[in-house]
This record gives structure tokens, C-alpha cells and sequence, in this order.
């Protein structure tokens, strides 16, 4: 009696503890772009300046920039990640405008202040670069306003000798500023300026002052970007993805518990319970540790409600065994249990080996569907083999499930010893 | 349905497998055949270029998306597929952003409702990605020989591995001979298939293994035996498991999202030729290997 009050208790308990946290959970998934809507960029950086080599820390210091610049365009939680040694990728959902992103994110590339150094075709082309936009100070680009009222760009510089030394040599001569290829201003150098500090008069005009301004603490960006891969998916379009895949494996799983209710009876139950908690448990994995979940990952959670099963046939097709061979129920689930353990963890170990190697040479998809693989594999072992097998156990010890036709088996079958 | 059970139970496994091979061998020759004339039908995730896949609110016709096209002169090599309030064009030049965003605008004034998923990948990219995919094949494969030589023996391994780059490979050849398309998540459907199609074959090389243990086999018949009877033992629970990942598959096929489409068709084609394998390919090849080993020591004595 005491088994059967723990078996209720168990199921009972543990169904409500999953109706009631489900719907919190569910919303609290963090969802991939491709099933929300929004846009990817991978950028590959390498340094403005040939030669140089792109460093952890700069390529750390780009990504971080991107973010900034990402959340100033007021994209919802934009998500910038390192890959390898060069890339960066870029992921911002909810975008509108992404013309805008792309030029916002990818423009300020390349600022570089330059001087005239003879070989010029033009009066208004300037070929020696003096200053590259890592010579700036991050953030050293302000606002100011001269006692005229008139809007003014004060700039700051990493290193106060090199800005004297071309001042020096560059004065009452202009200092042109570029981004890119395109002259942005040519002010002429005022006086030597050796504390590192200058200031650039735009003419009295605020709105190029703050673009000035904008542009060159865009350029203290270090590295230049260059787009590898881009992905854009509009918000309908990754919700319509979500629910008809969501549609799809609820119909399979529907399928697969019905299935093991027919072939295994009552422990063909309490795989399709088992199966539940597995799912609930899976999604709790992801809300905890904050995982993403794209399509593929869907896809594999759905392909993991069948292969979880799988212990539970491999278990219960050997019970069933066991008790053909004319064994009691108890001692055939007992030698099912123990030899089929085994099988199914090798088989296991083999799909995680190979999700494994699928993580560590993947990107972005690919991971994904490995990580939802492998977490998937590690609880079904939990639920569709220890779970499923504890709750049949106390039913088979409060001596409830004596008869092999639970098993979805005939008396005929058993053969006598 | 149990008369058939006892049907399939008392075949004869490692004879009928001579048929399997020559139906195996074939069928990877005309793979080959396939692939060498006419390779993949590969999608932007490995060619470069742009895909431009569009949810519409109304049908459109291809007629009344070609002249946008020509007029951002984007119309060279462009290939629109059109379905039902869907429409697809695959670009074999990357867009660029302003083509891509007026694009979008001109198609916006056709179909408010437009929903786009745009795709570009550079060519480095695209060969860095099939690069990746080669080498996870590979080293999984070493993963798993390694894993079952030590847990059965490496004859095991060695079929194991025979079998399951079958099903791979077989599902390059089907896509290969339908022209079916080739994104990235058919890499991940190709590693899946080699991570799961395996299953089937340790539940019956399991077995193998046990009744290897508590048998005595003297002659190649014996064997032989061995392999037929360990084969009918689990060939039900190892069709049921590849049953219930299949239902999953096939309803992902049927009613999942349309970027996962080519990649549950694959899934579904693996699974097939994975049961299939792990009944008719690996354990018969195993015998094959053991029977070598077992005439040696025959012949000694």
C-alpha cells in the first residue's frame, strides 16, 4: 500500500509541478533569430593597416563596439560573439531597417587623418596617412561649443608625442580626415597641440558637428569588417517556422506514445510519462542555462523524443524476453533492467561521441542541433531509463503488475521452463 | 502480423546478404555515377551567392517578379521557384545591400505582407563549412571505432563503420540522383544519421556478443547460426527504434517548417537505409570478418 501512496504521489506531484511551471517556462525560452525574426551578419576582421595582426583583445574591443553601436540603434538585446580568431558574428532581432544596420555597423571602418604628401592629382585628395583611427582615444570624441555658442568637436589621442610631433610638422597646413575613402573635413592645423587634445571646427553647423563627432569615436574602432555570411528572416516568417514545427512534433509524439502504449502496455505508459517529464525537463535545461533555441535545435529536440524512447523499447523487448523464457515478472524485469542497460548506453554514447564532434565543428546551426542532441541524450537516460523503471518498480513491488498481459504479452507465448 | 513476425524471424540473414550487397553496391555505384556527372544540387550554403525566400500574403507569379529584377539588373542567374504564397529566388551573386533592400521594397509594393528570410554566404564561407562537415564525418567515424573496438572488438567497428558510412553515403546518392537541394542542414541530417543509425546495429551486435559468450562455435556454421539467431532475436526492437525516431522524422517532413524540410526528408532517407544496414549490411559483414579469423585456427588443428 505504502508503494502505491508513492507511486501516486510521484506522478501526481510531479504532473502538477509540470503543468504549473510549463507556460512560465515555455515563455522564457530564449528563441533563436530564425525563429523570431531578426538578422545575423558574421564579419571576418582584419586589420586596417596590412601586416598587422588581429588580436584577441582588439577583436574583443571590436565585438564590444558593434554591441554599443547595435544597441544604439535600439535593436532588442543584440548578441555579439567572438568565432576562432577573426570573427565576429552579429545578431539583432527586430530590425527594420536593415540597410541602416549594415552601413551603421560597417562604415565606420576605417578613419585615418591624412596630409597632402606631393603626390596628389587633386587639391582635394590627401594620400599620407598621419593618424589611424586607433590613435583616438575610444570615446574621446566630444561636443563642445566655443564661447562664440558656435558647436565645435574636441578629440583626444592615445599618444600626446606623435600628435605633437604632426601637428608640429603640419602646422597652418590642413589635416584632412577621412573615413574611408571619403573626406569628411580638412581643418588646418592651428597650433602645435602637445597635451593630446584638439579641437575641430566644423563651421558652426551642429548637426555635421555631432556626425564629426559620431564618426570619429566610430573609427577609434580598431579593425575592418567584412561580411562573411548574412541571414535575415522576418518575424512571421520564423513564428509561422515555430508553430508548424511545434505542430509537427506534437503530432509525432502523440504517434510514438500511442505506439508504446500498444506495444508495451503498462510500461509502455510509463515510457510516455517518462517522455513528458523528459521534455519538461529539457526545456528547463534551456530557460537555466540561458541556451538559444533555433529550428534545427527544434528539430533535434522533436528527433530525440523518438530515439529517448528507444531505452524503453530496447528495455521492455527484453523484459518481454525474459518473460517468454518463462521467468517471474519480477526477476525478468530485474535481468530485462540489467542486460539491456548495457545496449542502451553504448548505443547512447556512440549518438553523443558523434553530437559532440558536431559541436565542437560547428557553427551556429550545427551547434545548436548538437547541443539540443547531446542534452537530450543525457536526460533520456535519466528519465527513460531510471525515471520510467523507478515508477514501474514500486507498481511491480506493491505487487500491481503480476500478469504478463500488462507486458502485452500472451499467456501462450510463455514458454514453460 | 505475428505469422509475419515468424516469417522475418526465420530468414536466413547472412546468406540473403549476398543480395543486399549487390543491391548496396549498386546502388553506391550509380551514387557515384550521379555524383560525378551531375554532383549536388547545392544550396547558397555552400555555393556562394544570396537566397531570397519570401511568405506572402497572395500569390505571386514569376512574371510579375521578373521585371524587378531586371531593373536592379539582379536577373542574370536568378532562379525563382514559386510555390503557394511562397516564392524563392536564389541569386548566384552575392546581393549587395542595396540590392537586397530595394528588393525587398519593390516586392513590399506587390505584397504588403511580405515576410523575407534572406540567406549570403561568401565562397570562403561556403568551402570552409563543407570542409568542416568532412572533417566531423571523419573524426566521429574515428570516435566510434575507437569507442567500439574497445567495448566489443574491432570487427565490430569495422562493420559498424562500413554500415553506417552506407547510410550516409546513401543519402548523398539519393539527394545526388532526385536533385534534391543541399543546404547546411543536410550536413547536420548526414552526422545525425551516422550518430543514430548506429544504435540499431549495437542492439544486435550486443547480442552477437552475448550469445557469443554462452555459445560454442566450432565451424563457420556455427557462426553463421550465431548471426541468423541473434539477428531474429532483435531484428523487431530494432526496427521499433528505428520506428519511433522515424515517426518524429517523417512528421517533421510532412509538417515542420520549410527551412527543415530538405532536412527531415534526409533524416527520414537515413533511417531507412540505417535499418536496413544494421540488419542486412553490418551484422552479415561481421560474420564475414569472424568466419576469416574462426578458419585459421580450423585449419591448424
Amino acid at each position: 500500500m505504502k508503494r502505491i501512496i508513492a507511486f501516486i504521489t510521484v506522478v501526481v506531484v510531479s504532473t502538477a509541478i509540470m503543468a504549473w511551471t510549463t507556460p512560465d517556462l515555455l515563455k522564457n525560452v530564449r528563441l533563436g533569430l530564425d525563429l523570431k525574426g531578426g538578422f545575423e551578419i558574421l564579419y571576418e576582421a582584419s586589420p586596417i593597416e596590412g601586416g598587422a595582426k588581429v588580436t584577441r583583445e582588439s577583436l574583443l574591443k571590436t565585438a564590444q563596439s558593434l554591441e554599443e553601436r547595435a544597441n544604439k540603434l535600439g535593436t532588442s538585446e543584440p548578441e555579439v560573439t567572438t568565432e576562432g580568431t577573426e570573427r565576429i558574428r552579429l545578431k539583432l532581432a527586430g530590425v527594420t531597417d536593415e540597410a541602416e544596420v549594415r552601413k551603421q555597423m560597417k562604415e565606420p571602418a576605417s578613419l585615418t587623418f591624412r596630409s597632402k604628401d606631393g603626390t596628389e592629382t587633386d587639391p582635394n585628395q590627401y594620400n599620407k596617412i598621419e593618424m589611424i583611427g586607433t590613435d583616438f582615444a575610444e570615446n574621446g570624441a566630444k561636443l563642445e561649443f566655443t564661447q562664440m555658442n558656435e558647436p565645435i568637436v574636441g578629440i583626444k589621442v592615445k599618444s600626446k608625442d606623435k600628435f605633437a610631433e604632426v601637428t608640429k610638422r603640419l602646422l597652418g597646413k590642413p589635416l584632412a580626415i577621412y573615413m574611408n575613402e571619403t573626406l569628411i573635413s580638412d581643418p588646418v592645423v592651428q597650433a602645435v597641440l602637445t597635451d593630446g587634445t584638439a579641437s575641430i571646427s566644423v563651421g558652426g553647423d551642429l548637426d555635421k558637428a555631432k556626425e564629426l563627432r559620431d564618426q570619429i569615436n566610430l573609427g577609434a574602432l580598431p579593425l575592418k569588417l567584412t561580411e562573411k555570411y548574412s541571414q535575415s528572416v522576418g518575424a512571421t516568417l520564423g513564428k509561422q517556422s515555430l508553430k508548424q514545427t511545434i505542430e509537427a512534433g506534437l503530432i509525432a509524439s502523440v504517434l510514438i506514445i500511442l505506439f508504446m502504449v500498444a506495444m508495451y502496455r503498462i510500461p509502455g505508459l510509463f515510457a510516455g510519462f517518462a517522455l513528458i517529464v523528459h521534455t519538461w525537463l529539457l526545456i528547463l535545461v534551456f530557460v537555466w542555462a540561458d541556451f538559444t533555441l533555433t529550428l534545427p535545435g527544434v528539430a533535434a529536440f522533436i528527433l530525440g523524443i523518438g530515439m529517448a524512447v528507444d531505452a524503453n523499447i530496447i528495455t521492455n523487448e527484453r523484459i518481454r524476453e525474459e518473460i517468454r523464457s518463462g521467468k517471474s515478472i519480477m526477476s525478468a524485469v530485474k535481468a530485462g533492467g540489467k542486460h539491456s542497460f548495457r545496449t542502451v548506453m553504448d548505443s547512447n554514447i556512440t549518438t553523443i561521441i558523434v553530437a559532440a564532434v558536431m559541436y565542437m565543428f560547428g557553427t551556429g546551426a550545427v551547434k545548436g542541433f548538437a547541443l539540443v542532441l547531446i542534452v537530450e541524450i543525457v536526460l533520456s537516460i535519466a528519465t527513460n531509463i531510471y525515471f520510467s523503471r523507478f515508477l514501474q518498480n514500486l507498481l511491480i513491488k506493491a505487487g500491481k503488475l503480476s500478469k504478463p498481459k500488462y507486458f502485452g504479452i500472451k499467456e501462450s507465448e510463455i514458454r514453460e521452463l | 502480423m505475428s505469422s509475419n513476425h515468424k516469417n522475418i524471424k526465420t530468414l536466413d540473414f547472412v546468406h540473403l546478404s549476398k543480395y543486399f550487397y549487390i543491391f548496396s553496391i549498386t546502388l553506391t555505384v550509380l551514387g557515384l555515377i550521379f555524383l560525378a556527372i551531375f554532383g549536388l544540387n547545392y544550396s547558397v550554403d555552400f555555393k556562394a551567392g544570396s537566397n531570397v525566400d519570401m511568405t506572402l500574403t497572395k500569390n505571386l507569379t514569376a512574371e510579375e517578379v521578373t521585371p524587378i529584377l531586371e531593373k536592379l539588373e539582379i536577373s542574370k542567374d536568378a532562379d525563382l521557384t514559386v510555390g503557394d504564397q511562397r516564392m524563392s529566388i536564389r541569386f548566384n551573386e552575392v546581393l549587395n545591400e542595396t540590392q537586397d533592400h530595394q528588393l525587398k521594397e519593390e516586392i513590399l509594393k506587390l505584397d504588403g505582407g511580405a515576410s523575407f528570410e534572406v540567406n549570403t554566404v561568401d565562397p570562403e564561407m561556403a568551402k570552409e563549412l563543407a570542409r568542416n562537415a568532412i572533417y566531423a564525418v571523419l573524426i566521429s567515424c574515428i570516435g566510434i571505432i575507437i569507442y567500439v573496438s574497445i567495448r566489443f572488438e574491432w570487427r565490430f567497428a569495422v562493420a559498424a563503420i562500413v554500415a553506417l558510412l552506407h547510410d550516409a553515403f546513401m543519402v548523398v546518392a539519393v539527394f545526388s540522383i532526385f536533385r534534391f537541394e543541399v543546404d547546411l542542414t543536410f550536413i547536420i541530417a548526414v552526422l545525425t544519421i551516422i550518430g543514430y543509425s548506429i544504435n540499431d546495429t549495437i542492439v544486435i551486435f550486443d547480442r552477437i556478443r552475448e550469445n557469443l559468450r554462452f555459445a560454442k562455435q566450432k565451424t563457420t556454421t556455427d557462426l553463421h547460426e550465431l548471426v541468423n539467431h541473434s539477428v531474429s532475436q532483435t531484428i523487431m526492437r530494432s526496427l521499433y527504434t528505428a520506428l519511433t525516431v522515424f515517426i518524429a522524422a517523417f512528421f517533421l517532413y510532412l509538417f515542420g517548417g520549410e527551412s527543415i524540410k530538405m532536412f527531415s526528408l534526409a533524416m527520414v532517407i537515413g533511417l531507412l537505409f540505417g535499418a536496413y544496414s544494421s540488419i542486412f549490411i553490418a551484422s552479415p559483414l561481421w560474420f564475414v570478418l569472424k568466419s576469416k579469423q574462426k578458419n585459421k585456427p580450423a585449419k591448424a588443428s
